[in-house]
């Protein structure tokens, strides 16, 4: 695979965007909600990171609070650096400097994300606009070529169209050709494929694997589909009520997953090859509310391997070997491992 | 577990023989729809037909609306004698009268109606994206407008700057645009957590830009139906302050005034009412009309 020699040379160069110790919290009615706490993350340039984990778990809110793009009522802290400048509680005129230009976003809905009054090339052109204030024909002439760069055909006339009379999947190629507009660094896309068919959500995903290739952008894929992950990641963070669990490679978690909660996961995927009659795992449970988070880890009470221990603290993240690390004290062998194929 | 990797290339080149339709925008898509509505269609062209004499018949008339002919004191409608709609109690010629009246009173509807749009949609598009503090202090702003009582209040403005056309602007203005705050408001509540909102943020477009291009576009429709039932509330009341004679100084004259004027002479001469009271509800219906079928037609359900 090349995925892994790709990642061994990405390790030796700094990192374009770091966080550490970020946290995330809104405060309403008087209670605390813990949406992101204490989560570290690098990504290198041209890598694809992904980021799992099921609804709830502060992905999106990880994320929008990389660009402080939180809620008016959240408090995020830590440290976000992206090419070495601090981005949490930086002013908003760098953060908009920061947005859209060196960092682009896709949204998880493509019916919600475009203004339905504008047209495409209008919307398109904006970027350019706002951060390199480009000329109206130059402007054009450049969402024209980045049209056919995510192969919408008829790209011309699409300029003049407005959403509406686009499919969800032509919708979504429009958001992603507005988010590399100004040849950003990073592609963020926030469950860019859930609101979309199977068949479309298989070239969104060729799509992005194919502007990594050859625009080198560095993506950050944040998902709950496991498959997608498969398709496209180099490395994933597996993240729950807030914290982040798990961390590896693609191998190293489809592979050779150490935290539970991953484990489950991956099980509780349908697989084609199942025999029809097996009942389908599903994790018992719900995730935990996220105001009253338990003391110890936040996964326990719905845990399989649990432990006397694990109420008490919460487990910091601690190396496997490598990049690979996981938050959780059980160090047997996993049931289940290896047996899903990924 | 993989998904079957289907070939972008392919695809286009697969619908590259396809031309798609050229862009049509809701605000053409609303216009058809509206096209097809025969009330709205037929409301247009009544409002359109009283505009465009109340301009022309003013202007070719022989007569003027004050000067007095007193050899002619309260004609009936007669096509012989010259006037068409006969005359009033000092024997100037109602036609000519009840133009002015309609071109008075559209007047103070259209411009008062666009002032508190423009002040109610900054106000309630302001108050709507900035939120928390910014926005409780502006609705309480509008909410102690709100408890202003609006005849004393003209009064005192009467009073202290006398009467003129102005004025009137300025104090139907003043209390109308509270409501469209208020709407707007509510609306841009609504769009502000709305997933395009958010993406035009996340592309780095600053607070102006995202309410001048995306904000404001997007409650265009909710204004514009609001504002076409507006300019009849208007004109309604400029009629109710110009029959209590707090409105437009004689002989300028406007449609609340005739009525107001023919009232008194109702049992001898009921011309002088009917007329302009027709003309007021024509104008008032078709407005109302036009608005309906302006917000069925920008209605998103009806897409």
């Amino acid at each position: 695979m090349t995925r892994s020699t790709r990642k061994n040379a990405d390790m030796a160069e700094t990192p374009l965007l770091e966080a550490r110790k970020l946290r995330v919290e809104f405060t309403t009615r008087g209670r605390v909600v813990h949406a992101v706490s204490d989560v570290d993350m690098d990504l290198a340039p041209g890598e694809v990171l992904a980021i799992v984990g099921e609804s709830g778990s502060g992905k999106s809110q990880m994320l929008l609070a990389m660009l402080g793009l939180t809620a008016q009522n959240a408090r995020v802290t830590g440290s976000v650096r992206f090419e070495g400048k601090e981005l949490v509680g930086a002013p908003e005129s760098l953060l908009n400097q920061v947005r859209g230009n060196r960092i682009g976003f896709v949204f998880q809905d493509p019916m919600t994300s475009l203004n339905p009054y504008l047209s495409i090339g209008l919307q398109l052109t904006e970027p350019l606009r706002v951060h390199k204030n480009m000329g109206k024909a130059a402007a054009t002439a450049q969402a024209v070529e980045m049209l056919k760069a995510v192969h919408m055909s008829e790209p011309e006339q699409r300029m003049h169209q407005f959403p509406h009379q686009l499919s969800g999947g032509m919708r979504q190629r429009v958001a992603i050709a507005m988010a590399l507009m100004c040849s950003p660094k990073i592609l963020i896309a926030d469950e860019p494929t859930t609101a979309l068919d199977v068949t479309v959500q298989a070239q969104v995903l060729s799509l992005l694997r194919e502007i990594r290739e050859r625009f080198g952008t560095a993506v950050i894929l944040v998902t709950h589909d496991l498959g997608v992950v498969a398709e496209l990641a180099d490395r994933v963070n597996v993240m729950y009520a807030g914290r982040n669990v798990e961390k590896g490679t693609a191998e190293d978690i489809f592979y050779r997953c150490r935290h539970p909660y991953t484990e489950a996961l991956q099980r509780s995927v349908p697989q084609l090859s199942q025999d029809r009659l097996v009942r389908l795992v599903a994790i018992e449970g719900n995730p935990p509310d996220p105001s009253a988070l338990p003391p110890g880890c936040a996964y326990a009470p719905r845990c399989f391997y649990r432990l006397e221990n694990c109420d008490q603290s919460v487990p910091p993240l601690e190396p496997v070997s490598g990049a690979h690390a996981k938050a959780c004290i059980y160090e047997g062998k996993l049931k289940y491992q290896g047996e899903t194929p990924a | 577990m993989s998904l079957i990797p289907a070939s972008a290339e392919q695809n286009a080149s697969a619908t590259a023989s396809f031309t798609p339709p050229p862009g049509r925008s809701l605000w053409r898509d609303a216009f058809s729809r509206l096209a097809h509505n025969r009330a709205a269609v037929a409301s247009a062209a009544i409002l359109a037909l009283i505009v465009l004499a109340a301009i022309i018949v003013p202007w070719i008339s022989p007569y003027n609306y004050y000067t007095p002919q007193w050899a002619q004191l309260d004609m009936p409608p007669n096509l012989h004698s010259g006037h068409i709609f006969g005359t009033d109690d000092l024997g100037r010629d109602l036609l000519v009268r009840v133009m002015w009246g309609c071109r008075v009173s559209l007047m103070i509807g259209i411009v008062a109606s666009i002032v508190s749009v423009v002040i109610g949609v900054f106000w309630g598009a302001t108050a709507g994206y900035l939120g928390g503090t910014v926005d409780s202090i502006m609705m309480r702003v509008v909410d102690i407008l709100y408890s202003v009582p609006f005849i004393p209040f003209v009064i005192v403005l009467v009073v202290i700057f006398g009467r003129n056309l102005f004025l009137i602007f300025v104090a139907i203005g003043a209390v109308s645009w509270l409501d469209i705050a208020r709407i707007v408001r509510g609306q841009t509540l609504s769009l502000r957590s709305r997933e395009f909102i958010e993406a035009a943020r996340a592309s780095g477009v600053r607070g102006t830009g995202i309410v001048v291009r995306h904000l404001i576009p997007n409650l265009l429709g909710i204004v514009v139906i609001y504002a076409t039932l507006t300019v009849p509330s208007v004109i309604l009341f400029e009629a109710f302050l110009s029959f209590l004679g707090l409105g437009v100084q004689a002989p300028m004259t406007s449609l609340g005034v005739l009525v107001s004027d023919g009232a008194s002479e109702l049992q001898s001469y009921p011309f002088l009412l009917l007329i302009p009271a027709v003309f007021l509800a024509l104008i008032v219906y078709c407005l109302n009309f036009l608005g309906d079928g302006l917000s069925d037609a920008l209605d998103p359900k009806e897409r």
